[in-house]
């Protein structure tokens, strides 16, 4: 039997604390599509970045047909034939399409590099991956997030590796360039390259791998053949336990509840068009639809981020031309946002838990502008035992907190405010399934006490299971509005892909955004 | 992981030792040691090194310095720079003196701090509405500044002398102790209690790690930086009216050695170029420091090519010690 | 693609050297035009040289920035440089080459030293050069207490003179040094991986481009240089002084060259052809200010006010901007 074309024994690695790799094993073969799963914080990204010569495994032995290698060095790695394509990029915003895809390995001719050869090829990967609008010579950093995903994955392929990797590499791809990626790969397995992915995307993982190995808590629990495991089984694999995920009853704005925020006739060039909505004290809103379809910018325009907006904005009732984040946090108006980035937006994360926690009111902590210690440590500690923050001391950086655990000291931040309007940008993205168990009974507790919430969600099944109506976003504007009963994952999915909802075999290969139970 | 390792990038945050051992390795403690040996070091050289004369004297000049750079330490903070601080000093002590001789010695000084505030609300304005880079932004400042006050002075030196407040306050002693040094450290309690002890304080150090965390998390950035920028003017121009009335006159481009070692003693006191780190004491010792080296190389009567040398040479093995950033993985 | 759009790309990617070129063409045209003596190639000359100083220093200035640092000791490395020729370059033709190397080296290693300490010593650049460039100013006094000294007064006539009596050698020097120099540079790998390591370092420690060495030799191309304009400095002043003010001023004014010519402070952008423009920007603003019989009095101010102006239109795109997170 021929060697594996990798394996991985026993990795173990740490980060200042947190055991992100325990003891860790893979094997894949050549002519293999192997699919890696697993929750956020289960090792998968840590595993990658190993293979990938990023990070030095603190422990264990990589091989690869059977020869132990030293990956020291993400160019160590591509000379032993592999090829990573990383889920934040690994792109330089400033060089142009052509130069970031040789920016590894550029063609070169009498010592310097070979800029019409470059580009010739450049092109030919981009035709084959069926980008070939996308102009050699554009800068990078001027193309949207769809494109870049794409380049990442040009970048790979023009190492014509061993061993492909793949980390969450179609998360805003469309449907046509995944249908075309699935091809690609499959070419590749036939030439009998490796190929291993990490992805969330249940319906993806069917579609494409042969085998599935599911990680958790650092370590390989199971490894099967694509199908052999039902999506419930594999979902337990991954918690370990098995936890339905549930959500709290409904129970919607009250009959006399006032609308919190209205809003009339909402644009932004070229986001946002005539927008109108209204969300109702007590109410949970949901927003869906398709990754970049302007729930971002809607979400920004209400926090008062965006210049230019027109329309009418009423917050409880009073028209508001002059909305910004110092002015939406007053007592008066009381808007949160949650926004999209807890690492960049949300957090800083080199500053302690109290000073992230305490950042949004720090004025009401104190008297005249002078900070009462104790009043911060006070509310600090109220907050991280509301919310069952798992901290060790206040005083250390965020940035040692888990995801969910992060989301939380966001949340915080902003509950110190004590909001009437809470804005949420994907709050759970890349969150244990314990956590937003958690932030779920929060909201609709959030919502019974009279906040008002608007909440933006790529996973279908939270918009069914919290909001009490779905506005879904098509290009800018709301295409339908679901109430009630109307919430389904077929109504979702039709109207997030603008189809009438009478139409009765809209394919769910195509993943508007549905992300699996309990993943990142 | 991706934006976690940039940060990371920067001085580590949170190290894990004790407590006690982290006191003592921390910027300014180790700054004051080297103090300390510069002390000892001198008093070998030359007995009177150590005496409290010549200490308050070392204080005084540091206070001219002292004040300078804690306005520039400020700015630094928050992640900019002010390359304005030479003219501003010179621009403060000209019309203070100017001010002084046209509209009576009371507004000799608010004059002059007037002026500085002026100066940094241009800068403050220019970098926080018009986001230029504030180091090519106050480069032109201090430029513009030069201008106004060669084309002000006839390019002679000003014929306005200092006032005799001025002068005594730079000068004069209350019990024994400086006037200069006093109101350093009155304004160092000052600095100290808002940047420690406040909300804008705390906004300060927020905004030097993440403008963008801050502005969502509703702080007002582009009023803070102004304020930061308007303080810093304003020390400056302090920092000139004192030494205008030590040397009884202002002076032609009389700012211009106060901003190198104003930018060494913030840095070596522990703050981070980049801004989000650091604590006032550090850049107290840091001035101490500095002013204490360039005392002792001139008591050994060093030539200007070896205290430039060893200046140099000094400040890379301090900041080698303990000012590396982590290495981007 | 269509050609079109390609010059379209193209045209936004120079956008700004294109715009430093047009004003720059503008304030000379103007100055030729308003010279109280008609133009000769004497006056043009003279320009020329003085320009081309500065030029030189800017172009050390760049790569530095480009990998989103900064080299605050430029204007030490060429005071030190030009110290060091005014003792080595003279004598016998060998002496003179050998003296050359010698204070060409000395530029290189200088700016060697800069760019180990920033790599392994993992320190701001801002703070480095600031450090070193005290250092390098002192050696400056050690050569030279006093201004004095000897050069080649052959070399000397020859560089600040004319070829072929009408170009003068000083523009030919830049010319070579940017043909040879900078665009083939441009073109290697480690010459790509400065603008990378500027615009990204994480995204270029993934994709294995060599920063390390990148910014190493960023730092000792710009010593390097330093040490041309040192050279060049001693040839036009027939001799060597340790001008602090001169460093100094010659310092600032790289960046304000490099800021003027495109190249972002930020990294990632610009070149070294930006940076000469910008830097012939900035010295034509004194002689149209002289040939206009601006008042000597008010020239200081109308220079710091054109450099404030020059530096803000770049903020323009400022008020463009619609979501206020793209800011920050």
């Amino acid at each position: 039997m021929p060697e594996a074309l990798l394996q991985l024994q026993g990795i173990s690695k740490r980060y200042a604390g947190v055991r992100a790799l325990d003891g860790a094993d893979l094997t894949c073969h050549a002519g293999e599509i192997h699919a890696v799963l697993g929750e956020n914080g289960a090792g998968k990204s840590t595993l990658i970045k190993t293979i990938a010569g990023v990070v030095q495994p603190d422990a264990g032995r990589i091989l690869m047909e059977g020869v132990e290698l030293r990956l020291a060095s993400p160019n160590a790695a591509r000379d032993q034939g592999i090829a990573c394509v990383f889920q934040e990029l690994s792109l330089v915003p400033d060089l142009s399409v052509a130069e970031n895809i040789f920016l590894s390995r550029p063609p070169r001719r009498r010592g310097l590099i070979d800029a019409k050869a470059q580009q010739a090829q450049a092109l030919a990967l981009l035709d084959m991956l069926g980008c070939g609008d996308i102009h050699p010579k554009e800068r990078v950093g001027d193309l949207p997030l769809s494109r870049r995903q794409l380049i990442e994955i040009a970048k790979a392929l023009s190492l014509q590796p061993r061993l492909l990797i793949l980390d969450e590499a179609t998360s805003a791809l469309s449907s046509e360039d995944v249908e075309r990626l699935y091809k690609l790969l499959f070419e590749l397995r036939a030439r009998g390259v490796g190929c291993l992915f990490i992805s969330h995307r249940m319906h993806e993982v069917k579609a494409l791998a042969d085998t599935c190995s599911v990680f958790r808590s650092g370590r390989r629990v199971d490894t099967f053949a694509s199908g052999a495991r039902s999506d419930a089984e594999v979902v337990q694999l991954m918690i370990g336990r098995d936890v339905a995920k549930s959500y709290p009853p409904k129970t919607g704005p009250a009959p006399w509840a006032q609308p919190a925020i209205s809003v009339q006739g909402l644009s932004w060039r070229p986001e946002l068009h005539d927008i109108s909505l209204e969300i109702k004290t007590g109410e949970i809103v949901g927003l869906g639809g398709l990754d970049g379809q302007g729930q971002r910018e809607l979400l920004l325009a209400l926090f008062g981020v965006l210049k230019g907006v027109q329309g009418k904005v009423e917050v409880f009732g009073q028209a508001r031309r002059d909305l910004a984040p110092h002015v939406c946090k007053q007592p008066e108006l009381g808007i949160a946002l949650i926004p999209e980035d807890r690492k960049t937006e949300g957090l800083i994360l080199p500053m302690s838990i109290r000073e992230n926690m305490s950042l949004a009111n720090l004025p009401a902590l104190g008297r005249m502008g002078v900070l009462s210690a104790s009043a911060e440590h006070s509310a600090v500690a109220r907050m991280v035992e509301q919310l069952r923050i798992k901290i060790g001391s206040a005083q250390d950086p965020v940035q040692t907190l888990s995801g969910g655990n992060q989301q939380k000291v966001v949340i915080a931040k902003w509950l110190m405010t004590k909001p009437r309007v809470l804005l949420l940008n994907d709050p759970t993205r890349g969150i244990d399934v314990a956590t937003k168990q958690e932030l779920y009974t929060l909201l609709r507790r959030l919502a019974a006490e009279g906040v008002a919430v608007l909440l933006y969600s790529t996973d279908y099944e939270e918009l069914i299971g919290l909001a009490d109506r779905v506005l879904i976003m098509y290009e800018g504007r709301i295409a339908r509005t679901l109430a009630g009963d109307e919430i389904s994952e077929h109504a979702i999915v039709a109207s997030s892909l603008n189809v009438p909802m009478s139409v009765p075999n809209v394919s769910l290969n195509v993943s508007p955004g549905g992300r699996e139970a309990a993943t990142a | 992981m991706g934006a976690s390792e940039l940060i990371a990038a920067q001085p580590s945050a949170g190290v894990a030792k004790g407590p006690v051992r982290r006191l003592l390795l921390s910027p300014p403690a180790v700054v004051g040691l080297c103090c300390l040996l510069l002390l000892l070091a001198g008093s070998a050289v030359n007995r009177n090194f150590l005496m409290p004369t010549y200490l308050l004297q070392q204080l005084q000049i540091a206070a001219f310095l002292g004040l300078a750079a804690a306005g520039l330490m400020t700015v630094i903070l928050l992640g900019h720079i002010d390359l304005s601080v030479p003219w501003t000093i010179t621009t403060g002590a000209m019309m203070a003196a100017a001010a002084g001789a046209t509209y009576g010695p009371a507004w000799a000084i608010p004059a002059g701090l007037l002026c500085g505030a002026l100066v940094g609300l241009v800068n403050g304005l220019g970098v926080a509405l018009l986001r230029i880079p504030s180091m090519i932004f106050t480069l032109g400042a201090n430029a513009v500044l030069q201008g106004l006050m060669v084309l002000y002075t006839g390019g002679h030196a000003p014929q306005h002398a200092a006032t005799p407040l001025m002068h005594d306050l730079a000068v004069g002693r209350t019990v024994g102790v400086p006037n200069a040094v006093l109101a350093w450290a009155a304004v160092s309690v000052l600095v100290h209690l808002l940047l420690a002890r406040t909300v804008a304080g705390r906004y300060v150090y927020v905004m030097g790690n993440s403008e963008r965390a801050a502005y969502l998390s509703g702080v007002r950035t582009a009023q803070m930086t102004v304020v930061c920028f308007i303080a810093c003017g304003m020390l400056a121009a302090l920092s000139g009216v004192l030494l205008a009335g030590y040397s009884g006159n202002a002076y032609q481009a009389m700012g211009d050695p106060y901003l190198l070692p104003a930018i060494a003693a913030v840095v070596l006191g522990g703050t981070n170029i980049l801004g989000g780190r650091g604590s006032y004491l550090g850049t107290v010792a840091g001035v101490v420091f500095i002013v204490l080296l360039q005392s002792m190389l001139a008591v050994l009567q060093m030539p200007e090519a070896g205290r430039q040398i060893i200046y140099g040479a000094l400040i890379l093995a301090m900041l080698l010690l303990y000012g590396r950033s982590a290495k981007v993985r | 693609m269509s050609r079109r759009s390609e010059w379209g790309m193209a045209l936004r990617r120079n956008g700004g050297p294109l715009a430093a070129l047009a004003v720059f063409a503008l304030m000379f045209a103007l100055f030729l035009a308003e010279h109280p003596r008609s133009i000769s190639v004497a006056i043009v000359t003279t320009a020329s040289n003085k320009a081309v100083l500065l030029a030189i220093v800017a172009m050390a200035q760049t790569l530095p920035v480009i990998t989103r640092g900064l080299d605050l000791s430029v204007g030490m490395v060429m005071v030190m440089t030009g110290c060091l020729a005014s003792t080595l370059v003279n004598g016998a033709p060998w002496q003179v080459a050998l003296g050359i190397v010698l204070v060409l080296a000395c530029g290189a290693a200088a700016g060697a030293v800069n760019g180990a300490i920033v790599v392994f010593g993992r320190l701001q650049p801002i703070i480095v050069t600031l450090a070193t460039g005290a250092v390098y100013f002192g050696f400056a006094l050690l050569l030279r207490p006093a201004p004095g000294g000897e050069v080649s007064e052959g070399l000397s006539d020859a560089l600040t003179g004319r070829l072929f009596g009408v170009v003068p050698a000083t523009l030919v020097l830049l010319a070579v040094l940017v043909v040879l120099g900078w665009m083939p540079f441009r073109r290697t790998v480690i010459g790509r991986a400065c603008y990378a390591v500027g615009s990204s370092e994480h995204a270029a420690y993934l994709s294995g481009v060599p920063s390390e060495r990148a910014k190493l030799l960023a730092y000792t191309i710009a010593g390097l240089l330093s040490g041309v304009a040192g050279l060049l400095l001693s040839l036009i002043a027939l001799s060597g002084e340790a001008s602090g003010p001169q460093a100094g001023l010659y310092t600032l004014n790289s960046i304000a060259a490099v800021v003027i010519g495109g190249t972002s402070l930020y990294g990632g952008t610009g070149g070294m052809v930006g940076s000469i423009i910008g830097a012939f920007v900035l010295r034509t603003i004194g002689d149209l200010l002289f040939v206009f019989n601006a008042p000597a009095l008010w020239q200081p101010l109308f220079e710091g006010l054109i450099l404030l102006a020059a530096v803000c239109i770049g903020a323009a795109r400022v008020l463009r901007v619609r979501n206020r997170l793209e800011l920050f």
